[in-house]
């Protein structure tokens, strides 16, 4: 009998990479962006599948529910257009024919025999996870505790990040300052 | 089969390689930003799975600046795509040529 | 594999899980009957408040007018615009209503009970009793602006657009000032479970007579600011310019008929339920007063519905007697003002909470 852990990983795994395709290949860019909502939502399952609720609540507050309302807001206040089919550049997107697309089928080749060799290499020496070990992880207090100890000077500096990033983009959007 | 480190970890790589191609191939600024999220959650992805794999609390907590982060780069970078839209009406990467040799 | 199927077939049948099916199905219908309860209750309130009857032929004293309402918008015709995007056009109310049922999984309304011996072990009267619970309802409620915005660019009209986007807006930047004031409570009740905080709320005094457990006093800008951003968050009361009939229209749902038009409309009433219903959870001490535990489980259900129904008739009475913000003052007051209070309302709590232990 296969696990519930597996369905779900498969499930949630081919959901989230369905939608990913869906995104890079979509033409409306309004249709992108709810496909990748959906992909997030299939990776939150994927976090509450390892164990990680936080994670996965977070996830879904922050990005499902903020970033890409952002995103929304900039594709309908700049009426986004469809992508052209008939750009200078040949009819679809996937001819490998110009400047970027050589490039990126040389790095795509390159990427892909790295991963394959970095897996290769990690799978000889790891073992199956054990769910003992991630018992008491995954509690909310552990993750606070941890925040305002161990990596306070990065919650800090995100603060001030996020303030810098604020005014950033008022001021980059404006008008006229 | 039980779900291992290395498939959460194929399943972000797989991830990440789509993210990768959405930024190259695509003409609309717009769907390269959202390529981008893409590949920051297959990072995310690996960073929880690995954290689980290793029984340490430091996987999530990392995720949790790495959102952080990546909310604050889409806000500035949607703010020049709304900048250089107003500038030359286009979202196609192609367009803004001025500073190319 | 040799796995026989016989644990499964005795999970799926044991008294446990068709009790939690059972209530699941309870609280969905429950919900769908508060709607239309809340129809008419608005419609009675709205007239009492303005020296008029209401609705008061169908049936003794209007009790029927919800069934009414409901078969007149069955049988409406549902149009779409041509130039409306189809797939997402539909795809609105259903996400509206899908969120705003689903955040109801994990809100509890009772005490844990065994149904007076029916059942083996004590269940809890929620869907789902996890530790994060108030972070899940607070993402499933970020969740339902897509309803609207989707609403808004899908109608392809310009009062829906503008309705969609002011709309939208204005939930996002009051959901800020929502986390902060749940965060006050959050601190008090030193737990992120629903059932907890409750459960640390228990305290009276005088013999059962005053609650002093609860989060009220403690935090009683937290619950003013809470449920000042949840009436912003539903879109309702001083704050529903967006969808106010002499500004826009009807906002995002101007193009919206028939099933689709019901589907918004529910969305909209059991967001306010659950508004209310986590503010009981939160402030009031959920299921704890007035009525002791002591005597039953079902006192305890009565009690939270008593509160809820009071926090519904507070959310009702305040839309016919205030008047509604205009949208630049709505925006300025949420930015300017409450998110300021929240965090201020946080921090004291916070230095409350480490100081008096």
């Amino acid at each position: 009998m296969i696990s519930l852990d597996a369905i779900l990983f498969y499930l949630f795994g081919a959901v989230t990479v369905a939608s990913s395709l869906a995104v890079v290949t979509q033409r409306n860019p309004m249709h992108s962006v709810l496909f990748l909502i959906g992909s997030f939502l299939a990776l939150a399952g994927l976090y509450i599948n390892l164990d990680s609720p936080f994670t996965a609540v977070t996830q879904i507050i922050v990005y499902a529910g903020a970033i890409m309302v952002l995103f929304l807001f900039v594709v309908m206040l700049l009426n986004a257009p469809r992508e052209d089919v008939a750009s200078p550049y040949g009819p679809a997107y996937v001819t490998l024919t110009t400047g970027p697309r050589r490039a990126f089928a040389l790095l795509s080749v390159v990427l892909v025999a790295e991963l394959v060799l970095a897996m290769r290499q990690f799978v000889s020496a790891s073992q199956p996870s054990g769910p003992d070990a991630a018992a008491h992880v995954s509690s909310v207090r552990q993750i606070g505790i941890a925040i305002f100890t161990d990596y306070s000077l990065a919650f800090e500096a995100t603060s001030v990040l996020i303030l810098v990033a604020m005014v950033g983009a008022v001021v980059l959007a404006k008008k006229r300052l | 089969m039980e779900p291992t480190l290395t498939h959460y970890l194929a399943l972000s790589a797989v991830l990440f390689s789509i993210g990768t191609a959405g930024v190259f191939l695509r003409r609309n600024l717009i769907t390269v930003l959202l390529s981008i999220e893409i590949m920051l959650n297959a990072v995310n992805l690996t960073f929880v799975a690995a954290g689980r794999h290793f029984g340490t609390v430091d996987g999530q907590v990392i995720v949790f600046f790495v959102m952080t982060v990546a909310a604050a780069e889409a806000a500035v970078g949607l703010a020049l795509i709304i900048a250089l839209f107003r500038h030359k009406e286009s979202l196609s990467p192609d367009v803004f040529t001025s500073l190319k040799w | 594999m040799g796995v026989s199927v016989q644990p499964l077939i005795d999970f799926v049948t044991s008294p446990i899980t068709i009790a939690y099916v059972v209530l699941i199905f309870i609280v969905f219908f429950s919900l769908q009957i508060s709607a239309a309860v809340l129809v008419l209750a608005e419609r009675k309130v709205a007239a009492f408040a303005q020296q008029r009857l209401g609705p008061y032929r169908v049936g003794w004293w209007g009790v029927l007018q919800p069934l009414a309402d409901i078969l007149k918008l069955l049988f409406k015709e549902e149009l779409r615009p041509k130039a409306a995007d189809f797939w997402l056009f539909y795809l609105a109310p259903v996400i509206s209503a899908t969120t705003a049922f689903a955040a109801f999984v994990v809100i509890p309304f009772g005490p844990p009970t065994d149904l007076f011996g029916l059942l083996p072990e004590p269940i809890n009267l929620q869907g789902m009793d996890v530790n994060v619970a108030v972070l899940i309802v607070f993402a499933i409620t970020s969740m339902g602006v897509y309803g609207i915005v989707l609403a808004g660019w899908a109608s392809n009209s310009k009062y829906s657009l503008l309705g969609g986007l002011r709309s939208s807006a204005q939930m996002l930047s009051y959901e800020l000032s929502y986390g902060l004031a749940l965060a006050s409570a959050i601190v008090l009740g030193n737990s992120l479970s629903l059932r907890e905080i409750v459960d640390g709320q228990s305290a009276t005094m005088l013999g059962g007579l005053i609650p002093s457990g609860w989060f009220l006093w403690p935090s009683f800008f937290g619950f003013v600011i809470y449920m000042i951003a949840g009436v912003a968050e539903t879109n309702r009361a001083p704050f529903d310019f967006p969808e106010a009939e002499q500004e826009l229209v009807a906002g995002y749902h101007t193009e919206y008929s028939s099933m689709s038009f019901a589907l918004f409309f529910l969305a909209e009433y059991i967001n306010m339920v659950t508004v209310s219903a986590l503010a009981t959870n939160l402030f009031l001490g959920g299921w704890h007063w007035p009525f002791p535990l002591a005597w039953g489980w079902p006192f305890g259900v009565v009690n939270w519905l008593l509160k809820v129904a009071f926090l519904l008739f507070f959310y009702i009475w305040m839309r016919w007697t205030l008047p509604r913000y205009r949208y630049d003052q709505l925006m300025s007051f949420g930015w300017k003002w409450l998110l300021p209070a929240a965090v201020v309302n946080v921090i004291l709590v916070a230095a409350g909470v480490v100081y008096f232990s």
